[in-house]
């Protein structure tokens, strides 16, 4: 097991826990349209499913955050 | 559900909205949750990154700082606004669709009538229904 600080939080999670696997775990609403960082680090879209997590890491969720008058 | 500010935080919000004309501006607010009722105790004015009269986005750097602030205060995310310089206090087809948080209050400040600003509140389910907040100054 490893500890990792998820939205402020510190919890146990399996060793070798993808990005993906924490997203679902996690069970963020609209996956999609949030923003991931790691140690403070944006992490792009497209590095998510090979993105593995590690012990200590802090992770945040953020929303996409905008609109329009349209 | 209904929202909290104080005068002095909306103030605030809306000095830096009339400070970002023509084009709208956004911000975060923080708080706490009590039942049915939210309260604003902190705001963050955040830059639009899209620097136009007709949409807005939130800097993702400041929004990343304005959480962690938020969470070191002992608050959590309660909302966010932005301004709409030349229409209503409503969302919009656009505002709906990029309503990604359904656990937050969406908060629009209409300039559109520029020495009667109306701010309004709103909840935006996932299915993008709209609900609106009663906003109480204290």
């Amino acid at each position: 097991m490893m500890i990792l600080t998820v939205a402020g939080k510190k919890k146990n999670y399996p060793e070798r826990l993808t990005l993906p696997a924490l997203i679902e775990q996690e069970a963020v609403e609209n996956p999609d349209y949030v923003t991931v960082t790691i140690n403070d680090a944006f992490v792009e879209r497209g590095d998510f499913a090979q993105t593995i997590l590690k012990d200590g890491d802090t992770v945040e969720f953020l929303y996409f955050m905008g609109g329009g008058t349209v | 559900m209904k929202i909290n500010i104080s005068k002095r935080d909306y103030n605030t919000m809306l000095m830096h909205c009339r400070s970002g004309l023509p084009n709208e501006s956004c911000g975060l607010l923080a708080g706490s949750v009590s039942g049915e009722m939210k309260t604003v105790q902190k705001i963050y004015l955040l830059t639009n990154t899209d620097h136009s009269p007709e949409h807005f986005s939130m800097d993702p750097k400041e929004q990343l700082a304005a959480v962690k602030d938020a969470r070191a205060n002992g608050f959590v995310l309660i909302g966010n606004f932005h301004s709409h310089p030349a229409s209503p206090s409503r969302p919009s087809e656009e505002d709906k669709r990029l309503a990604y948080d359904p656990s937050i209050d969406y908060l629009i400040l209409s300039l559109q009538e520029r020495d009667n600003p109306v701010l309004r509140a709103f909840g935006i389910d996932t299915d993008k229904n709209v609900t609106v907040h009663e906003v109480h100054f204290i």
